[in-house]
């Protein structure tokens, strides 16, 4: 136990993030103490991650938390923590690490780019908010940082901003995450309520311990794939898949950190992290929403190495790879196999950040060149490069011996065939390791092989670019040394056993049928692709099947006539009901306010009105007719007495 | 022919009449005036003649009557001249057609 | 520290009398007169016990005793959270533009009022706070607002005012029942049975629930919002959404919960089916807008959907975990204080983008990050606020709200999430149109933030932040009364 490294974990993600900040405060011109902060910054948390690593080790199944409030409401306290576990050291490590290299890589790659400053603010960025939800005890402070990583991947897929696809592609990302982010947070809310606590450990309180799970009983099912929503969205699980191959707009160095490496297995460290919801009332090992984490998985791991095969976009093809390995690993989560779905994680993290870079380095060469048809025989001319990737590629195929990549895999196929439900799975990911090592043979013989020369002049990376190639390489294969069954210390470690020596359990017949698939796979990608023509051999077969792969299955499309088209009619209807029906409601109200105005108007008018100005107008004309006998003329006044006195006399003489 | 009651009545009828006709037909105020000067006469005349063929002829109380009477005709007179001359100059006339000011 | 409350209502008004009295400088002379209110409001805060949950600071006079009225104003947390609000907002919208005499003089005639309305305790005095804040925002966009501002405005001032007319009336057929203007007195009288009997307490319910919907607004009393938000002046909009539309959920909070939990109750289903739709509804209309004020507008509505949810949701409950209450509670508090602030700060970069460009159109931009890197960064904080970004304020009352009535209206509120998503849908729109892509034609000239405008931005932003990571400070203003109020309404 060691309290100071517990109490202060914070201090992994807390310094990127730091460094982001100060590095978005310089301006433009700072171009180079902008690259420096950054790199600073990811060693200093590579440091702090390798010391709370070594704590790690002292014991087997070492777990601390530091539980804290973050704020109270009412008279309740929200707390959320950080945990050192095994499963968050080992990400620490190779988040940090492979960040590391990455970042080194983009001083390289990035040095003509003017908004240099802003690049390496959001890089730090994300590595900071990676690094929370790796550490995070509590599912709302990962919850946090899991969107935070979102908002990166978004700042830095539309990083060129000029670009109309880029701004479209980050948007694209943003909101397919999102709905999945969506499940996700309903799930967290329905955690929270059940459990009381959003905590995973909590000495014994916390939802991923016994009494919160006995509280949270029979909807665990439907937490756990609310959860693997989120995970869906930012795994590209299918049908969430669609954002990660346009993710690729963004430079080549933030593809590999986090389109390859560390944001979209975040996914897969989700369920792991919160594995007890998944597993809770297993019987023999299967529960209805870990059936669903291996459908989702299969489905997606064969769709994604199918459509690889037709992708002529060098990065495009490994963001199918991406979705296809991601596939894989939730299919090993879902038969049981953590910690062979962690292991391959972290190995997937070298190798695809290695590829990744070699990919950037090869488009770097060709002045941004990304059209595999437009490249061929670079093994000469950038050898570093060749040599790297290819080591790489050998890890992604899945050949054992000397690759990290192969005895990953090969321990997910051992955990797949022993899966109770159905051996489906397992055939069908035996299907997929061929299909793998397939389009890598392609991708290879496309780029590095033949004697086809770009148009452009090509050139071999600098040493800042080639060194963090040799450094993953290297990572990737020392790497197997704590993989391998003669010594399965990553295994032991992550599932909190001591590891044993017996070189002994080396010899096991699936290894033998994985290394002969991988061996088929690149022997019939040798054997299909060694001649390369104009169009793509597949193409000239099975020119509709190739279509069909190479626009990606129309999800895209599909989405596009149906969701989005739904959508934007639903939106249209609504402002439409807001201007004339409910508006129109309202106006209908005041129409009826009018009418009735009207209506008194006229009953003034022509009812009351009427009897006053009779009267008025009866009394004006009588009025007139008497002031007519006024003329004026004092004799007509004379004359009219007279009159009247003649007729008083007449009166008199009649009356008497 | 030995004068009675109805002689006078009718002589003073007759002024009155030719009085009245006066005031009433011509158009020049002065004319006007001599007409009313006339109708006073005739009442006058009445006072003088009921004094005098009166069941009890008393001292002269009719004459004082007629006198008085005279009197504030005068006075009347004098200042109706007034008037028509004000107006006259005023309206630098005298006919009263023209002088219809006082009409409602 | 007995009269502050007065002192704060009187100084504005004040500040009107003396700014109608100047010539030049009349925005210099009503920021100087906010300042003052600033420091009263923080002396309040000071003097302000947290730990007590009654009302504080009371000040009673007698007024017209005839009719029950009397001048009773006092603060608990509620109050004082929406008296902070409006000292924060007011400058913030008085310096989003230039502004002559006479619309400095009828700014402050309506922060008065809204103090009046936070603070007063008898409903003829809040009735009268209330009705005179309606009348300077007629004014206000009748004389300085932009196009269709005739039609807007008579629509904004016959709505609200019919609205007014209602709840004034069940408010008299109260009195003459119940012989009491006082909120504490009525909530005691409600809560020992009902206050009123057959239908007469339905129609005295039917009329305040309609004033206070047509003011916060409520779907579907909200059409006379779009109009009157998008001609307004930029700082009238900001003072409409940031403080204007909280006194429609104060009245919730402080009037139609106390009086009717029974009514609210059986309606329960119904009113939260209304609270969903301001929720869903708005940001789809907002979706098809292409001017910028009026999307805008539409959010604010969905913005306050989700008081409504957490409001309806706490009294509509049949189970009654406290937890879940105080969550709904303290949500609804924080989103009424974030709203204000991110909803004002939203206005006030689309009053920026309209001052340089003469336009506000969606489709009137693009390319800005390449002139205006500083002012897309800033408005991008306001933004991803307002979609509820963990980080920043918004999350923070979103959250404890559907915290809150996910335990209580499970169903309402998973369908209410989705609201979440097209707020989302939203923005991004925004953000790409106006942000990214090439330069639009003629932004060449568009200027980056000016350093008067950063002293603006920048503390509101900071702000966002600082509530977004450590809410703890505001959470303090109001905690006991959230608990108090829970308590009550069991």
């Amino acid at each position: 136990m060691n309290p100071w490294i517990v109490s202060n974990l914070w201090l992994v993600p807390a310094v990127p993030l730091a460094a982001s900040l100060v590095i978005l405060s310089l301006t433009n011109s700072r171009r180079n103490s902008a690259a420096v902060l950054a790199t600073f910054g990811q060693i200093i948390a590579l440091a702090v991650a390798i010391v709370a690593f070594l704590s790690t080790l002292q014991t087997p199944g070492f777990r601390a938390v530091h539980n804290f409030t973050w704020f109270t409401f009412g008279d309740q306290t929200l707390r959320i923590g950080w945990v050192l576990d095994p499963l968050a050291a080992a990400m620490m490590i190779m988040i940090t690490l492979v960040g590391l290299c990455i970042f080194v890589f983009s001083v390289g790659y990035m040095a003509g780019d003017k908004n240099i400053t802003r690049f390496f603010a959001y890089l730090s960025f994300f590595s900071g908010a990676m690094l929370g939800v790796v550490i995070a005890n509590s599912l709302l402070l990962l919850f946090v940082s899991w969107e935070l990583v979102g908002l990166a991947s978004y700042l830095l897929i539309g990083f060129w901003i000029e670009r109309p696809s880029a701004a479209a592609a980050a948007k694209k990302a943003f909101i397919t995450t999102r709905i999945g982010d969506l499940g996700f947070f309903l799930g967290m809310l329905w955690l929270y309520h059940n459990s009381g606590s959003l905590l995973f450990y909590d000495q014994g309180r916390g939802c991923l311990e016994d009494a919160g799970l006995l509280a949270i009983g029979g909807s665990a099912t439907f937490i756990a794939l609310l959860i693997f929503c989120g995970a869906m969205g930012k795994s590209g699980q299918f049908p969430l898949h669609v954002w990660l191959p346009d993710a690729m707009e963004g430079p080549t160095p933030v593809s590999a950190l986090i389109h390859a490496a560390t944001m979209v297995a975040a996914g897969v460290f989700l369920v792991a992290r919160v594995y007890p919801l998944f597993s809770l009332g297993a019987v023999n090992g299967v529960t209805p929403s870990l059936t669903v984490v291996v459908l989702v998985g299969v489905v997606t791991a064969l769709m994604a190495s199918l459509i690889a095969l037709a992708q002529f976009d060098i990065k495009r093809i490994l963001a199918y790879s991406t979705v296809s390995q991601l596939g894989l690993m939730m299919v090993s989560l879902g038969v049981g196999g953590v910690a062979a779905g962690i292991m391959h994680l972290i190995a997937h993290g070298f190798f695809k950040a290695l590829l990744f870079l070699g990919a950037g380095s090869v488009i770097h060469g060709l002045h941004q060149e990304q059209d595999v048809r437009k490249m061929g025989g670079l093994r000469w001319i950038m050898p570093v490069t060749f040599l790297t990737y290819a080591i790489a590629m050998l890890n992604l195929s899945g050949v054992p011996f000397f690759f990290s990549g192969g005895w990953t895999k090969e321990e997910i196929l051992h955990n797949t065939a022993q899966w109770p439900v159905s051996p489906l799975p397992d055939y069908l990911m035996l299907a997929g390791v061929i299909l793998t090592a397939l389009y890598m043979t392609r991708q290879m013989i496309y780029v590095f092989f033949g004697s086809k020369r770009p148009a452009v002049e090509a050139h071999e990376s600098p040493r800042i670019m080639t060194m963090p190639l040799i450094v993953l390489a290297s990572c990737s294969i020392l790497f197997t040394l704590v993989l391998t069954p003669a010594w399965p210390w990553l295994h032991a470690y992550l599932n909190g056993e001591s590891a044993r020596v017996d070189f002994g359990s080396l010899i096991q017949p699936i290894l033998f049928l994985s290394f002969a698939l991988v061996a088929a796979g690149i022997g019939l990608g040798w054997f299909i692709y060694r001649n390369l023509g104009e169009r793509d051999p597949l193409a000239r077969a099975q020119p509709g099947l190739f279509r069909f792969l190479e626009n990606k299955m129309w999800f895209d499309e599909i989405y596009e006539e149906t969701v989005i088209v739904f959508c934007r009619i639903l939106s249209r209807l609504a402002d439409w009901l807001d201007r004339y029906f409910w508006d129109g409601l309202v106006r209908l109200f005041a129409g009826l306010g009018q009418a009735f105005g009207v209506l008194s108007k006229g009953l003034d008018d022509h009812g009351i009105n009427a009897g006053v100005d009779e009267t008025t107008s009866g009394t004006r004309g009588i009025g007139r007719l008497i002031a007519a006998a006024h003329s004026g003329q004092i004799q007509t006044y004379l004359g009219a007495l007279a009159v009247g006195m003649l007729l008083l006399l007449v009166l008199y003489a009649w009356l008497s | 022919m030995t004068p009675t009651l109805q002689l006078f009545l009718i002589v003073s009828t007759a002024l009155f009449s030719i009085g009245l006709l006066a005031a009433l037909s011509r158009r020049h105020a002065i004319f006007i005036l001599i007409g009313i000067e006339l109708m006073l006469a005739a009442a006058n005349l009445n006072f003088i003649a009921f004094w005098r063929f009166g069941p009890q002829p008393q001292p002269p109380t009719g004459v004082l009557v007629a006198i008085f009477s005279i009197a504030i005709a005068a006075a009347e007179a004098a200042v109706g001249l007034a008037l028509v001359i004000a107006i006259y100059r005023h309206y630098r006339t005298t006919n009263v057609d023209q002088l219809d000011q006082l009409k409602g | 520290m007995a009269f502050l409350i007065t002192t704060l209502i009187a100084v504005p008004i004040v500040g009107a009398l003396m700014v109608g009295a100047t010539r030049n400088y009349a925005r210099g002379v009503a920021l100087g007169f906010n300042l003052v209110t600033a420091v009263c409001t923080f002396l309040l805060w000071q003097s302000f016990d947290s730990t007590s949950p009654g009302l504080q600071l009371v000040e009673r006079h007698s007024w017209i005793p005839a009719i029950g009225a009397e001048y009773l104003v006092g603060i608990d947390g509620l109050s004082l959270l929406l008296v902070i609000l409006t000292s924060l907002v007011f400058p913030f919208a008085l310096l989003a533009q230039r502004m002559d005499r006479g619309f400095c003089a009828l700014m402050l005639i309506m922060q008065a009022a809204l103090y009046g309305t936070f603070t007063a305790q008898n409903f003829v005095l809040w009735f009268l706070f209330y009705e005179m804040s309606l009348i300077p925002a007629f004014l206000l966009i009748k004389i300085w607002g932009g196009k269709k501002r005739d039609r807007a405005a008579t629509k904004f001032f016959l709505y609200t005012f019919l609205g007014s007319v209602a709840m004034l009336l069940s408010f008299l057929g109260i009195y003459f029942t119940k012989g009491t203007f006082d909120f504490a007195g009525l909530a005691d009288l409600a809560k020992t049975g009902d206050l009123l009997t057959g239908n007469f307490k339905w129609l005295a319910f039917a009329g305040i629930f309609l004033g206070l919907a047509v003011k916060v607004p409520l779907f579907p009393f909200h059409t006379w919002l779009p109009d009157a938000y998008e001609t307004a002046p930029t700082g009238v909009s900001m003072v409409l959404t940031g403080a204007l539309s909280k006194m429609g959920v104060y009245g919730f909070v402080r009037l139609l919960l106390p009086l009717f939990p029974s009514e609210v109750r059986t309606l329960g289903p119904w009113l939260l089916t209304l609270a969903v739709c301001s929720i869903v509804i708005a940001p789809l209309a907002a979706w098809a807008q292409s001017d910028l004020k009026r999307m805008v507008a539409y959010l604010s509505i969905n913005h306050l959907g989700y008081c409504m949810l957490g409001l309806f949701a706490v009294t509509a409950a049949t189970v009654r975990p406290s937890v879940e209450m105080q969550a709904a509670l303290s949500g609804v508090f924080m989103q009424i204080f974030n709203h204000g602030i991110t909803a004002a700060a939203l206005f006030y970069f689309v009053g920026l983008l309209e001052q340089r460009r003469g336009l506000r159109g969606i489709d009137d931009f693009g390319g800005l990050m390449q002139r205006a890197p500083l002012f897309c960064g800033w408005m991008s904080v306001a933004m991803f606020s307002s979609l509820g970004l963990p980080g920043l304020n918004g999350f923070i009352g979103e959250f404890l709200i559907f915290k809150g009535s996910f335990a209580i209206a499970g169903s309402f509120t998973a369908f209410a999430v989705i609201g979440l998503l097209f707020t989302a849908i939203v923005f991004m729109r925004v953000m790409q149109t106006l942000f990214s892509g090439p330069l639009v034609r003629g932004g060449v000239t568009f200027t980056d933030l000016r350093p008067s405008e950063k002293w603006v931005v920048i503390p509101i932003a900071l702000l966002m932040f600082a509530i977004g990571i450590a809410p703890q400070f505001l959470f303090n203003i109001f905690n006991s009364t959230v608990v108090e109020m829970a308590r009550l309404l069991v």
